[in-house]
């Protein structure tokens, strides 16, 4: 890295004069906000401080176990996030768990055969990260939309039951539905990368000093990852989930 | 022979009773009607038969065997079910007419499909149309048109013709008619008095999700 962009804790610290132009705009126009503005800032810089920290650490750990170790932990806790969000679904936590960890270790395989990246955890920990947290965000959406039609659509799936349907042909159109949901905004984004905004860790390579030429190629990665997790877990999650909704008797709940 | 025998059934949903110790003998050939007022348990006894619902306690019997001893889905192609609101799925009336044969892995029978659009006056160019064009009484003849590509042995009827103009209610009853004739068993919940007595041999009232009456008409 070029040490012409090294951050000073000086120059950190005049930038922190923006935080001010924010408390100075929210006095004058009362709009109330200097309290919860200072404490974010605070909190901000607590966070980022140990985080860092852990993560030096971390990086320092050369241990593939400790990273697998890690990254398992991620898992685990985004699985936990997400099936709060599919409260109703029996067994969410282990489906979402199973999803999420099928979708992030086939995409870190192909990754890690390619040669793009190395299991280092300076890699494919930021990386686990990106994937892991994307695909947790697709699953709560996914959840979401089968309970939602689940109950909305009744008529329909009951109309194919009583047809003699099983229950997947009767739940087909809703499980493509909530995968679809899953997927979409990564697919949008995808979209619109480098038109709407360029991608955070793009901006974050640039400003140190790689070539935006480079920069990009990780960015290309990046994306192609992040539609395979998605598109891998969600479509695990919903074809796990949906037999929650229905009984023994293959009757609607 | 008896066909569908409900012994001392019940329905409870979040405690409220819906279906009160119902216990009724069907025979095979029946033509059965249901009348009773508005919110009286008149569908979910449908739902109960067509095994979309189970009881909360009693049990029904089907040809001798608990319903509990079947597969659901084969009973459910035995049981043809028509709901009160007709519910097409899909884009197409072709996705409604070719499901019947997609979950039996079966090629669509078209000779099949012509006919019975035939029998329920519906033009066969109303294949190719999006059903959310459809008209009521389009849809209503369709859900039961769908029901009918393989034919069942009981077929339940919730107020098929409410959505029907004199015509077409004629020419819906003749087809369920003439089915009977040729022994499938039929129980049709109807609000219309005089559709209740015309080919029924049996009259069920349901009031409060007890029965009141059972009348033999014919
Ligand atoms: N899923 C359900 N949960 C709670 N209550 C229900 C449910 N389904 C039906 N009910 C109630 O059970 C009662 C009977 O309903 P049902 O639909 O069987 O009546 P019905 O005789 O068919 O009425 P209608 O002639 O108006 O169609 C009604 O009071 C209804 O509110
Ligand atoms: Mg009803």
């Amino acid at each position: 890295m070029n040490p012409g962009t090294t951050i000073s804790i000086s120059s950190l610290f005049i930038a922190s004069s923006l935080v001010v132009v924010s408390l100075l705009f929210s006095y004058f126009q009362k709009l109330g906000l200097e309290k919860e503005t200072l404490i974010s800032v605070g909190r901000a810089i607590i966070q980022l401080v140990i985080v860092g920290y852990i993560l030096e650490y971390i990086f320092g750990q050369k241990s593939p176990v400790f990273t697998t170790f890690l990254l398992a932990f991620m898992t685990f806790n985004a699985a936990y996030n997400a099936a709060k969000r599919g409260k109703n679904i029996r067994n969410g936590l282990l489906i979402s768990f199973v999803s999420i960890a099928v979708g992030a270790m086939i995409t870190l395989s192909v990754l890690l055969l390619s040669g793009a990246i190395q299991y280092e955890p300076f890699q494919v920990i930021p990386i686990g990260g990106m994937i892991i947290s994307n695909a947790m965000v697709a699953l709560g959406l996914c959840y979401r939309q089968l309970s939602s039609d689940f109950k909305d659509k009744r008529d329909e799936v009951e109309a194919k039951l009583a047809l003699g349907a099983d229950v997947l042909p009767a739940s087909l159109e809703i499980i493509r539905g909530a995968i679809r949901t899953g997927m979409l905004p990564t697919i949008d984004s995808a979209k619109t990368l480098g038109i709407v905004a360029l991608p955070g860790m793009m901006t974050g390579l640039i400003l140190a000093g790689v070539s935006p030429v480079m920069a990009i190629r990780y960015q290309i990665m990046v994306t192609f990852m992040l539609l395979s997790t998605t598109a891998i877990a969600s479509f695990m999650a919903c074809y796990l989930a949906y037999r929650t909704f229905f009984n023994q008797r293959k009757q609607l709940i | 022979m008896v066909l569908l025998k409900l012994q001392n059934i019940s329905y409870q949903s979040e405690n409220k009773s819906i279906l009160k110790n119902i216990s009724l003998k069907i025979d095979a050939g029946d033509y059965l009607s249901i009348v009773g007022p508005s919110g009286s348990g008149k569908s979910t006894f449908l739902k109960l038969c067509a095994h979309l619902l189970s009881p909360t306690e009693g049990k029904i019997i089907f040809k001798g065997k608990d319903f509990r001893q079947y597969s659901p889905i084969d009973l459910r192609r035995k049981i043809g079910y028509c709901a009160q609101t007709p519910c097409l799925f899909g884009d197409t009336v072709e996705d409604n007419l070719s499901f019947p044969y997609l979950i039996r892995k079966e090629k669509v029978n078209l000779t099949r499909v012509q006919t019975l659009c035939s029998d329920f006056n519906l033009d066969f160019a109303l294949l190719k149309k999006d059903v959310q064009s459809l008209s009521g009484g389009e849809k209503q003849r369709i859900a039961l048109l769908r029901t009918l590509l393989f034919l069942p042995e009981i077929f339940l009827l919730d107020e098929v013709t409410s959505a029907l103009d004199v015509t077409n209610t004629l020419l819906v009853e003749k087809v369920i008619s003439s089915l009977n004739q040729k022994g499938t068993t039929v129980l049709w919940v109807t609000h219309n008095l005089e559709q209740s007595r015309k080919y029924a041999n049996k009259l069920l009232t349901i009031e409060n999700g007890e029965i009141k009456a059972e009348e033999v008409l014919k």
